[in-house]
């Protein structure tokens, strides 16, 4: 009889039944892609950060000073020590090579412009472009096209203005990095007169002009070529003067900024492997030999700031998303429950108790709650991948586990929208009722 | 319009009253008795109006303004607009003077100096003047463990300082045949090129060198618009100067802002949405639940116009005293949110409360009129037998 009573109450109020259901799954729909776009938002935002460039910089240990100034290397050629280029695929081995984004080594060389009476001296930056390089069974490409963001390439006065991406053609474009063709900064090419095709006399080598690099920063008055050109003019093969990398770090805390020496075993577990830019940096220490890896401040110590904002902020509105559905949800149910009193009414006085009374409607209740959070969980995943992709043009992945939780909230909310109306309408005078006073 | 029954005693002013105005009296009557009569249902409708209303005007503060405070959080990556002197000259003497006068008080601007000098055993390093006051304003993330106050005391990067083995001890630079001697009195730590230079303060730099500042950073708070403006501003004001946008930081922080803002925009959407819905599903049912009020008004005569407006006039005053409400408590909140993650008050937007109030009015109407149109079609009788 019991089953009866639900299934014949599902199929005559297909209506009031409708509305309660769309209201759930709306509620759990909202829920789900709230829950899901705030769990991933730190690794979304952490990755979008990283458009600020590198936050780690590696050189070696026994370093002599830099004298540089506005960009242009005052200091003699071959002064100084070097990080060896063979050691640098070594970085996917570290513990968090998954957080490393990307690196880029950089070699200055100061070198001489055209020949004879003209010469000047200027200063050329060895770097890879999107350099492929291989650790084990590994494949990865790295470089200033993702350390690097903002480098813009320009083709030229011309075709500058000229929106989309620049066309990969042999005349113009991002130079091979086993290449002999350079990159000029924009304002260097405006002081020399030189357009991406033109050849370029640096230190009696001829090079190919591939583009014009805007950057807003030094390099805008240099050249900046491959490596292995770079290397050549300075006659130091496999030399790097320092390394960029960009890695994906978790906000300092209390433990990370400790010396890893006056730690307890555990404790020095714990540190090593969370993400802090202080152990990421210990790290590629440790794999690159004779080198010392430092945080950018500039860069490293705001992101945690503001990764914390943003996650705090998201944290907070997912709060008030759940709070919106759980009303949203209490709400619907509370109606549809309490249009039925006559239906109550007659229940009791054909000898029903209190308690299948409110049985009947507890049963529909989860019976509602579990079609709603079934279907409000596959909207709702389709509604955080739809977030993800639109906005961050990434999936956001929604974890298996969140369903069972999902459907524990969408079960409970819906129990706990439901009792006070289930309470009273079991409450109320059947006599009543059955008059249509309600 | 002298309604109120307090203030009315004798039976003639009782019978004017009747004669002047028993339609409004008794629509205003009848709008109060109603919400007296089932003050359960109608303070749950009400209830659901304020929260709708509170989570809107909370999201829609926070939309608006968290743009504003990401903003001031970003600023902390320092300068995003650089003045350089063209080619080797200096800036004019009145350089800072004049961009603080262009770009208004809240922007910060930093002059700096550059100088190759020598040390007593012929290494060359860089020393730059600058405003240690200013400098340690606009560059956050710079490890100081001690600001010089003194003339004549130096911050020394943590490069310099082992390259040089300074040791604490008071030591001696040459420029062009000029020495100084400096103390060390900090030390700092940048992670980048900072960490090799020497910086002393720009009027002890310009007596030992006679160089003014040849770069001035600025940080300028703002959308993108805004700073593009206040760098033609800048260009126009210092003809003889370069000015440029720092684009690492430009443009980092709009990618990052722009994602925040969009995932914000999405979720206040799916929040204002189920709000609405809510006050939907709870308005829609109240009024249902009025059927036999409505059949016994159309039974007594009342015209079609007059039901419709009853109930409209009705949610509408649900709406608006939801929306007053809810906009008072939905700032609450979003000053609540501001200062537990942004650690600064939201500015309450009262620009909002219009809006918040045509849609919290707009969606009570909605919810009014949607069953009155399904029970124009039933006859009074049929609701009033009960079925």
């Amino acid at each position: 009889m019991f089953p009866r009573l639900v299934y014949e109450s599902f199929r005559r109020q297909t209506r009031r039944k409708l509305l309660a259901g769309v209201a759930i799954t709306l509620g759990v729909a909202v829920a789900t892609a709230m829950i899901a776009v705030a769990t991933d938002i730190g690794d979304k935002i952490n990755r979008e950060l990283r458009s600020y460039g590198a936050n780690l910089l590696v050189t070696p240990q026994e370093d002599t000073l830099d004298v540089e100034i506005g960009g242009v290397n005052l200091k003699p050629p071959s002064d100084g020590a070097y990080l060896n280029e063979a050691d640098l695929p070594k970085i996917r081995g570290t513990f968090w090579h998954h957080n490393i984004v990307g690196f880029s080594p950089m070699l200055p060389v100061t070198v001489k412009l055209g020949t004879g009476q003209g010469a000047q001296d200027a200063t050329l930056v060895g770097t890879y472009f999107n350099k492929s390089l291989s650790f084990g069974k590994d494949d990865f490409t790295t470089g200033v096209k993702i350390t690097n963001p903002w480098w813009k390439l320009s083709c030229g006065a011309g075709s500058s203005t000229r929106p989309g991406p620049v066309p990969d053609s042999s005349a113009c474009g991002w130079p091979d990095d086993n290449s002999q063709n350079i990159l000029l900064g924009e304002r260097l090419a405006t002081k020399l007169g030189k357009e991406p095709g033109d050849t370029l006399e640096v230190s009696g080598r001829r090079l190919t002009i591939s583009g014009i690099l805007s950057t807003g920063a030094a390099e805008d008055d240099q050249i900046v070529a491959p490596l292995a050109v770079a290397q050549e003019i300075l006659g130091k093969p496999g030399a790097v003067r320092r390394l960029y990398v960009s890695a994906m770090t978790k906000p300092e805390d209390a433990l990370a900024v400790r010396d890893p020496k006056t730690m307890t075993p555990e404790v020095y577990d714990r540190w090593y492997c969370s993400p802090y830019v202080q152990s990421i940096a210990y790290q590629l220490q440790e794999v690159i030999p004779h080198s010392h890896a430092e945080q950018i401040r500039q860069v490293a110590q705001n992101e945690g700031t503001v990764l914390s904002r943003i996650k705090g902020l998201m944290l907070l509105v997912t709060f008030a998303a759940l709070f919106a559905s759980a009303l949203a949800v209490s709400a619907a149910m509370a109606t549809a429950i309490y249009e039925r009193r006559v239906e109550v009414g007659l229940m009791k006085a054909l000898g029903a108790g209190n308690l299948v009374v409110a049985a009947l409607f507890f049963a529909e209740a989860l019976l509602l709650a579990l079609i709603g959070g079934v279907t409000g969980f596959a909207a709702g995943s389709l509604l955080a991948r739809q977030i993800g992709r639109s906005i961050f043009n990434s999936q956001i992945s929604i974890e298996p586990v969140l369903f069972p939780i999902i459907l524990a909230i969408a079960i409970f909310v819906t129990f706990a929208g439901s009792a006070a109306a289930i309470r009273r309408a079991v409450k109320f005078d059947p006599v009543f009722a059955l008059r249509g006073e309600a | 319009m002298s309604t109120n029954p307090n203030t009315v005693h004798t039976p003639q002013q009782v019978a004017e009253r009747r004669t002047k105005g028993p339609h409004t009296s008794m629509f205003v009557r009848m709008l109060i008795r109603a919400a007296v009569l089932r003050r359960g249902r109608a303070a749950s409708a009400l209830f659901a109006m304020v929260v709708a209303t509170a989570v809107t005007t909370a999201m829609m503060n926070l939309y608006v303004d968290v743009q504003a405070k990401l903003r001031t959080e970003f600023r902390n990556y320092g300068a995003n607009v650089v003045v350089v002197a063209k080619d080797g000259q200096a800036l004019p003497a009145d350089a800072l003077t004049k961009v603080e006068s262009t770009l208004g008080p809240k922007t910060l601007a930093v002059p700096f100096a550059y100088a190759v000098a020598r040390t007593k055993d012929g290494r060359s390093v860089v020393v730059v003047g600058t405003d240690f006051a200013r400098a340690r304003q606009l560059n956050h993330w710079w490890k100081v463990s001690h600001w010089p106050a003194a003339q004549n005391e130096a911050l020394v990067g943590m490069r310099a300082d082992s390259a040089l083995n300074l040791d604490r001890k008071p030591f001696e630079l040459s420029f062009q045949g000029h020495t100084i001697e400096l103390s060390p009195t900090g030390l700092l730590q940048t992670g980048a090129g900072e960490d090799s230079r020497i910086y002393i303060d720009q009027s002890v730099f310009q007596n030992w060198t006679g160089f003014a500042p040849s770069t001035l950073e600025i940080a300028v708070t703002g959308p993108t618009e805004e700073i593009e403006q206040s760098m033609k501003q800048l260009a126009a004001a210092l003809p003889t100067a370069d000015v440029r946008p720092v684009r690492q930081i430009m443009e980092g922080e709009a990618n990052v802002l722009n994602k925040t803002r969009a995932t914000l925009y999405a979720a206040a959407t799916m929040i204002v949405l189920t709000s609405a819905l809510c006050v939907l599903a709870t308005l829609i049912g109240w009024v249902f639940d009025r059927r036999r009020d409505f059949a016994i008004m159309k039974a007594l005569g009342a015209s079609e116009r007059l039901v419709n407006g009853f109930f409209a006039a009705e949610a509408a005053a649900l709406g608006v005293i939801g929306a007053v409400l809810g906009f008072a408590i939905g700032i609450g909140v979003a000053v609540w949110i501001g200062r537990v993650n942004f650690h600064a008050p939201v500015v309450p937007r009262f620009s909002v409360f219009p809006y918040v109030l045509a849609g919290s009015v707009a969606v009570a109407l909605i919810s009014a009129i949607l069953p009155i149109a399904l029970l124009r079609r039933v006859q009074p009788a049929i609701i009033l037998r009960g079925d």
